[in-house]
């Protein structure tokens, strides 16, 4: 089944103001860049975005933030971005900080067909406050619920036009478990193949879960933290 | 003398053995992967999707795609893999890794973390550290003894939110390391030149004090 669309314009049809959106990546690996500055130039707002972070002030999600295209987060982290800081702590964003794990593990419930799960992480935090407790070998555990999201947006570094993926390095992150989740999901890749080039023995995403599928105009790929050692 | 970050990172390094996979925290725990002990192995995870990582790459030879959990650009060790965020907290909840050292803004004797926020200041999110120290069998936190105002960090209670209970397994600090048990932190060893006196002074927490207390011996 052909998945591929022309360009991020197409892509991109039916986002409207008021959705919940996954976006993959974490910190700035991975973040499905074309995407997001569609999103701006389109300026939908009241927006719900269910990503590990929000970027940096003026690159991946902070670009949204910005504009105040965002009316909630759902994160793990969000230390990167005084913006985001700034409008959080003056209460315009509303913010739902979850431990990563388990935020991961929602996003993969939501797409696996599995409503709610238990986990160990957040207990007697107040990560679990109004959440079911259940002692499971003696721990106490506590109910988390799967999520879903009207559009999930992801990056991948190949893929074909059945929609399977290939991601890089650590740039896989939130991607797989987003792209299982999303009602519709888009990815945008850096290498678009005609079916049969990827080899199926080593696809991370299968092609089920993705029903828009174009090849990103240009990767900026910003670095967040460049750290290296000495030639010699 | 009391340690320096590069000190405790080399303190807490003579914990690892062969053959244990460890996470690594943002901070000093990331400096416990200079001070490997000779003769064993050890692998290192990154909760963003990566177990083998490697030092950083030369100048130069960056990869966008390639970080750990702190961002930073790194490589991968021959026999490396990676994998997506489930997988990754599969290996940390499933118990797989055998060790992980984080940072702490407070610990309570009876092994309460709190790390990830400061109400009203400091709200920047918990990231993996809450599903880490939830599984992890054997927590190791690396941190000053006291705060920049000279406040104990080793508390009787947390006063900021926790990020687990109960969890905290050992302490290494400028001053000490400690070990949690039912009486509180229990006095290990001291770093070079500090006395017994001086950790009593700094530990609000109840201590445990039995014998003499060595030295730690760092190379």
């Amino acid at each position: 089944m052909n998945k591929v669309v022309s360009n991020v314009e197409e892509a991109l049809q039916g986002v409207e103001s008021g959705m919940t959106l996954m976006l993959g990546g974490f910190g700035l690996c991975g973040i499905p860049e074309n995407s997001i500055a569609q999103l701006v130039k389109m300026g939908v707002k009241d927006l719900t975005c269910i990503s590990n972070n929000a970027g940096v002030d003026d690159f991946g999600l902070g670009l949204l933030l910005q504009g105040r295209q965002i009316k909630k987060m759902i994160s793990s982290y969000v230390g990167e971005n005084d913006e985001f800081e700034r409008q959080m702590l003056s209460g315009e964003l509303e913010v739902d900080l979850i431990p990563q794990g388990s935020l991961a593990e929602r996003c993969r419930a939501g797409g696996a067909g599995i409503p709610a799960f238990f986990t160990p992480a957040g207990y007697g935090t107040e990560v679990a406050e109004g959440k079911e407790v259940r002692e499971y070998n003696g721990k106490p555990h506590i109910l988390e619920s799967a999520l879903t999201a009207d559009f999930a947006i992801v990056k991948a570094w190949k893929g074909d036009t059945e929609g399977n993926l290939v991601y890089k390095a650590t740039a896989r992150n939130f991607n797989p478990m987003m792209a299982m989740a999303g009602k519709i999901t888009i990815a945008e890749v850096e290498e678009l193949v005609p079916a049969g080039e990827l080899d199926p023995n080593f696809i991370h995403t299968p092609g089920i879960f993705v029903q828009r599928i174009f090849k990103g105009e240009k990767f900026e790929k910003r670095i967040e933290q460049r750290t290296v050692r000495p030639k010699n | 003398m009391s340690l320096d970050k590069n000190g405790i990172a080399q303190r807490i390094a003579q914990e690892l053995r062969d053959g244990w996979y460890v996470n690594l925290g943002i901070g000093i725990p990331t400096l416990v992967a200079n001070y490997i002990p000779q003769g064993i192995e050890v692998e290192f995870q990154s909760e963003n999707g990566i177990l083998g990582m490697g030092p950083f790459p030369f100048e130069g030879e960056e990869d966008a795609d390639l970080i750990n959990a702190g961002k930073q650009t790194i490589t991968a060790m021959p026999g490396a893999v990676y994998f997506d965020s489930a997988t990754s907290f599969a290996m940390i909840r499933g118990q797989h890794v055998q060790l992980t050292v984080l940072g702490a803004m407070e610990v309570a004797d009876n092994g309460d973390i709190a790390n990830w926020k400061i109400p009203g200041s400091m709200v920047k999110g918990m990231g993996g550290a809450m599903d880490l120290v939830a599984s992890a069998d054997n927590i190791i936190v690396a941190m000053m003894h006291t705060n920049k105002k000279g406040e104990s960090k080793l508390l009787k209670n947390c006063t900021l939110p926790l990020t687990g209970v109960g969890c905290v397994k050992k302490v290494v600090t400028n001053l000490a390391v400690l070990d949690i048990t039912p009486e509180g932190f229990k006095l290990i060893e001291r770093a070079p030149g500090i006395s017994v006196e001086e950790i009593k002074n700094a530990t609000e927490g109840r201590l445990v004090i039995e014998g003499e207390i060595p030295e730690m011996k760092l190379n």
